[in-house]
């Protein structure tokens, strides 16, 4: 029976080896392990045995299902497993395939530059102020040290509404404002951003709309080293830790001393090109110590009080620092031009 | 202003400063040079040549054969000028010579003849054509006599010079004149200034015999002189004083219109000479003009008066507008012979104002407008009558005939030394400020703390301390100011509620894939009256405008946002979805006060909202996008369940997908799909809009944000499925669902509308799902069933719907 045990084993681990899928496996557990199995039935004849032959002959026979049952079991998982590589296969799909779109939309450059200026000023102290856009000759002029018949404010380059209101052509009646709100009482640190207009044709570089930031620096005591401090600190953070700022005398109507401001070209970091046409420095805003009358008109003592303004383009802003050529384009709206600025 | 450099050499030793450096100078200091010019940009080889021989060419009747010294050689150059002789110096530009126009001169036989060099004209030699003297065109250059051959023709021809062009701020006048700059420079540098030294003989006859002056109008004409000069021979002027002229922007006339503009370019003064024979009197008058008065002006134009135009006469016939233009017939021609030369001052205004509704701006009037340095107004006179004794040999008679009297301007300005570092944050000491104050040419009188400083009459800009200032920090050198932070009380500065908020919805805008557009606040009287929330009257016109297309302010921002959306598919860019964040233009009752401003949110959508291309998904823009995006807006702000969609018609909308946006009872707001006849009239594809007071979005709710613990309880979700009329909007059932639930109902949502099979005709079916929550315990079946009969009883009676079975 030994043998008859041992031929079984032999031929169950070949039937096992031989079978091609999970169906014909079954068959063979059926024949050689299930009740009518061919082991099953070599156990039947057991009774025959003598006492000391039973077991070991029951020992060969577990020994045999068992060396059958775990081929059995790894031919199954060889089965899944190549059944889930199949599957798997199947589903394969092209990564390189574009994804599913997020919707994405974009902020208008101009906003952007006003918005990070902001933050800078926020950070140094300033707050933000906002006035009407059209405005009272009294604000937009007079309290800004422009009288009237005074050679800066001629009508041609305004647009008048009526005898006595414009379309503001700078924010400075924001601090005009601002000022006469304050009754005298220092300090005031504001910027003013916004739309102003002026009458000029609309070409590359002029257009009748654009935006300006202006603000204002009133406290006692305030020198125009701090007005180099101030924007030492904003052009660094603007345009870069390596860029340097130099101040040139200007002439504004409501600041004396005045000053332009320079900044180290980002081109050519200063050597010269054609872009700072070869002087190394482009301008980008027009500044100065707040002019006596100004802070007189407006309440404030100029014996005790002084301060700074200044004045810069944000269109000027954005085409310096993203290299725009036309001014129009901010005013097209092409989506070409507005998805360009989708990561500020 | 265009300043030659060798000209200021004149004034000041430049020997060993480049007009690089000069300009860097002047640059730095405030009078900003905005480019520099050359002439001549590495032109070599241009020579001083005798003209030792000339025979006609043989082969061409217009040539000359010129037998020519250019120093070391003769060369033989042959000419087509008709104007060269022999013994003549002239102009050579040797072979070799790469002239202005990449003109290259090389030795070459002309008809047989070699010719080795050439023989130049001025606008050869790189003047403009339109800038040469009637007698200097269409002829060789001749050089005076006591040039050399062979030495540098540009030298002696001043197109070695630099030219700067000044950009002057305007309260600079007084660097409109080379005296001016040669002032400033001489403070920068710290250099001497030598003056021109103007003296001239006098003949024994009075000025006074020959000519009178009388004003009638003392306020336009504080102060006139008059000068005679004669004996003048008329003739091209000297080639030093016609390159001069040209070099600043003035082309030359004769002798005796070139002086008195070389006078105006080195003075800022002003002149005008008339001939004093033609004058048709020997009297001046001058008095404003009469209606309907004429003039002929030297441009040759007839011109009609205003009379508030200021005139010198000859007692009875205008001869010129002060200030601006000279008359005709009164004009120096080449046979004059007796100058009567005019210096005065005008008032600033009455020039401006002539100048300007004439049309006629000159060197002249401009600096009339900027107003003159009234102690140089007698003195450029005499520096004139030098020059035309010396140019024209003209001889000067006694004294000039006056009128008005020139003021000794006295004005003085205290400095103090304290103030002066306060404001500047510098620690300057006194030898210091006083040395520059002195290299200015102020006169300063040290009175204890502080400085008296007396201006000169060329400086009137200086009036008040900080004037000083300014001029003590230039001079220093803005460089040298310290670089400090402000020492006062910190504050820390923060955006107001409003202006985050408006961040908050622009970026949630952004965040639905709309792109921010900025568009222009001027419009035409049309596009005005388009799209406007609520009616009004009308818009706001401005008094100038420039074009019809910007005229009026808007008061909707959805035009131009469709004008973007057109330019865009005009250019295959067939998906748009714009906004705009910006005001509008309200008028108030009284004209003289200021519009109401408002802020509103905008925009226009058209095309595929969502495009999955290659799998074919596709989502075209319709009412339902535009409405969720509006929706989520009033979410951000906390509004959602004050704001309410009515249907509504309104001009240039679609009359079946428009929908007001109403909140605490009015209208702020509206959106919708275009008008199909609007759409196809302007050119666009479908195309949806709308647009918010912004004040509704943007106002801050006060109430204070507070936490709700989440529930501790199961919620229990039932779904219902409604029939009703088709026409009852959406809206109705979900609040009679929501009022019938009762305090329990946590949140309801449609998950489907429908119509058709099924379903009776003129009826729809929609299916809500409700959830229910009680948050102190666990709701019971029961519970729910009651409120389930209580909505179904609710929807039948008030609206006649059924639940779908
Ligand atoms: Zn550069």
């Amino acid at each position: 029976m030994i043998e008859r045990l041992q031929e079984l084993e032999a031929e169950g681990l070949a039937a096992v080896r031989a079978s091609e899928n999970k169906k014909s496996l079954e068959q063979v557990r059926v024949q050689f392990l299930g009740k009518k199995g061919a082991i099953t039935e070599v156990l039947r004849g057991m009774g025959q045995l003598s006492k000391e032959e039973r077991p070991t002959v029951g020992q060969k026979a577990n020994e045999v299902r068992e060396s059958i049952q775990t081929a059995i079991a790894e031919k199954t998982r060889v089965f899944e497993e190549e059944e889930l590589e199949q599957r798997l296969e199947k589903e394969e799909i092209d990564v390189t395939l574009p994804g599913r779109p997020v919707q994405q939309g974009s902020t208008h450059p101009l906003t952007a530059v006003v918005e990070e200026i902001e933050d800078i000023f926020i950070g140094l102290g300033f707050s933000i102020t906002e006035g009407p856009e059209v405005e009272l000759d009294y604000f937009n002029f007079e309290m800004i040290n422009l009288p009237p018949n005074h050679p800066a404010r001629d009508m041609q380059d305004s647009f008048y509404i009526s005898e006595d209101t414009l379309l503001r052509t700078q924010t400075s009646p924001v601090q005009a404002r601002t000022l006469q709100k304050h009754q005298g009482k220092g300090p005031v640190r504001i910027i003013c951003p916004g739309k102003v207009y002026r009458r000029d044709e609309d070409d590359a570089t002029h257009s009748h709309q654009f935006m300006q930031i202006e603000g204002l620096y009133v406290d006692q005591n305030v020198r125009m080293s701090d007005l180099k401090g101030i924007f030492d600190t904003f052009v660094k953070q603007y345009f870069g830790e390596d860029r340097e700022i130099r101040l040139r005398p200007s002439f504004f109507p409501f600041t004396e001393p005045s000053a332009e401001i320079d900044v180290t070209c980002g081109i050519c970091a200063g050597e010269g090109c054609r872009i700072c046409k070869f002087s190394g420095w482009i301008e980008v805003l027009g500044s100065g110590m707040v002019h006596p009358r100004v802070l007189e008109l407006n309440g404030f003592d100029p014996e005790v009080y002084s301060g700074f303004a200044f004045g810069m383009g944000v269109e000027r802003f954005a085409m310096l620092k993203y290299g725009i050529d036309d001014i129009r384009h901010f005013y097209t709206n092409d989506t070409r031009f507005l998805s360009q600025f989708q990561h500020l | 202003m265009l300043v030659s450099y060798q000209w200021l050499a004149d004034y000041i030793d430049l020997s060993d400063v480049t007009p690089e450096e000069v300009a860097e100078y002047l640059t730095r200091g405030g009078v900003e040079v905005d480019r520099l010019h050359r002439y001549h940009n590495g032109i070599e080889g241009v020579v001083v040549g005798e003209v030792l021989e000339t025979s006609p060419h043989p082969e061409a009747e217009k040539l000359t054969v010129c037998q020519v010294d250019v120093g070391e050689n003769t060369n033989q150059i042959i000419c087509g000028a008709n104007n060269v002789t022999k013994g003549q110096k002239v102009v050579v530009a040797l072979p070799g010579t790469i002239l202005p126009g990449e003109k290259n001169i090389t030795e070459t036989t002309i008809r047989g003849e070699t010719s080795a060099g050439m023989i130049c004209a001025l606008d050869e030699l790189g003047f403009s054509e339109r800038m040469l003297a009637k007698s200097e065109q269409d002829k060789i250059v001749e050089l005076p006599n006591d040039t050399v051959p062979g030495s540098d023709a540009l030298e002696i021809l001043g197109l070695n010079d630099v030219i700067m062009e000044l950009d002057l701020t305007p309260n600079r006048p007084d660097c409109l004149n080379m005296l001016g700059v040669a002032y400033e420079l001489s403070a920068l540098l710290d250099r001497p200034i030598h003056l021109p030294e103007n003296e001239h003989g006098v003949i024994r006859k009075n000025a006074a015999d020959h000519i009178t002056v009388e004003v009638t109008n003392g306020e336009d004409v504080p102060y006139y002189g008059a000068k005679v000069i004669d004996e003048v021979t008329v003739a091209p002027s000297p080639l030093w004083l016609q390159t001069r002229l040209m070099a600043a922007g003035i082309r030359p006339i004769n002798n005796i219109v070139d002086i008195t503009n070389y006078v105006l370019l080195e003075y800022g003064q002003p002149l005008h000479a008339f001939d004093y024979d033609r004058f048709g009197s020997d009297q001046i008058v001058t008095r404003r003009a009469k209606q309907n008065e004429t003039i002929r002006t030297l441009d040759g134009q007839e011109r009609t008066l205003f009379e508030q135009d200021v005139l010198i006469t000859n007692g009875e016939e205008p001869v010129a507008m002060a200030g601006v233009m000279g008359g005709a017939f009164s004009e120096v021609q080449s046979n004059t012979r007796t100058v009567l030369l005019e210096t005065a001052q005008f008032d600033a205004l009455r020039v401006r104002q002539t100048s300007k509704e004439h049309g006629l701006r000159s060197e002249a009037s401009q600096r009339f407008e900027k107003g003159l340095d009234f102690e140089r107004i007698p003195e450029a006179a005499e520096r004139a009558a030098t020059l035309m004794e010396q140019i024209t040999g003209g001889v000067v008679l006694k004294g000039t005939v006056e009128s008005g009297e020139l003021p000794a301007f006295e004005q003085e300005v205290y400095l103090n030394l304290g103030r002066l570092n306060v404001r500047l944050g510098t620690e300057l000491g006194v030898y210091e400020v006083e040395t520059i104050l002195i290299r200015l040419g102020l006169e300063v009188t040290d009175i204890g703390e502080e400085w008296r400083v007396r201006i000169p009459s060329r400086r009137m800009d200086i009036t008040i301390e900080e004037d000083l200032i300014e001029e003590v920090a230039r001079l220093y050198g803005y460089d040298h100011i310290p670089t400090t932070l402000p020492t006062g009380a910190r504050s820390a500065g923060a955006l107001t509620d409003e202006q985050k908020r408006r961040r908050k919805i622009r970026r949630y805008l952004e965040s639905t894939g709309m792109q921010e557009a900025i568009t222009y606040s001027l419009t035409s009287a049309q596009k005005a009256d388009e799209f406007l929330i609520n009616d009004h009257d009308q818009g706001i016109r401005v008094l100038m405008p420039m074009s019809e297309e910007r005229e009026v302010l808007r008061r909707s921002l959805i035009p131009h946002l469709l004008d973007a959306t057109l330019h865009n598919l005009n250019r295959q860019l067939a998906n748009v979805a714009l906004f705009e964040v910006g005001t509008v233009f309200f008028p108030t009752a009284d004209e003289n006060k200021q519009p109401e401003e408002r802020l509103h949110i905008g925009g226009t959508l058209s095309g595929q909202w969502y495009h999955y291309a290659w799998n074919g998904e596709e989502v075209p823009v319709d009412f339902y996008v535009v409405k969720g995006i509006v929706e989520g807006m009033l979410q951000q702000a906390g509004k959602e369940q004050k704001a309410k969609f009515r249907a509504r018609k309104r001009d240039g909308m679609h009359p079946g997908r428009t929908a007001d946006v109403i909140m605490d009872g009015e209208v702020v707001g509206f959106l919708g799909q275009l008008h199909p006849a609007i759409q196809e009239e302007r050119g666009l594809a479908p195309t949806f809009v709308f647009e918010l007071n912004a004040a509704t979005v943007f106002t801050v709710n006060n109430e204070e944000l507070r936490y709700q613990p989440l529930p501790r309880f199961p919620s229990i979700r039932r779904d219902m499925a409604v029939v009703a009329d088709a026409n009852i909007a959406a809206a109705e059932i979900e609040s009679v669902i929501s009022e019938a639930a009762g305090k329990w109902l946590e949140d309801i949502h449609l998950f489907d509308v429908y119509e058709g099979e099924n379903i009776e005709e003129g009826k729809k079916s929609l299916a809500y799902s409700l959830l229910f929550l009680n948050r102190e315990r666990t709701l019971k079946d029961e519970e729910i069933a009651n409120i389930h009969e209580d909505i179904v009883a609710a929807l039948k009676t008030r609206l006649g719907a059924t639940l779908r079975h």
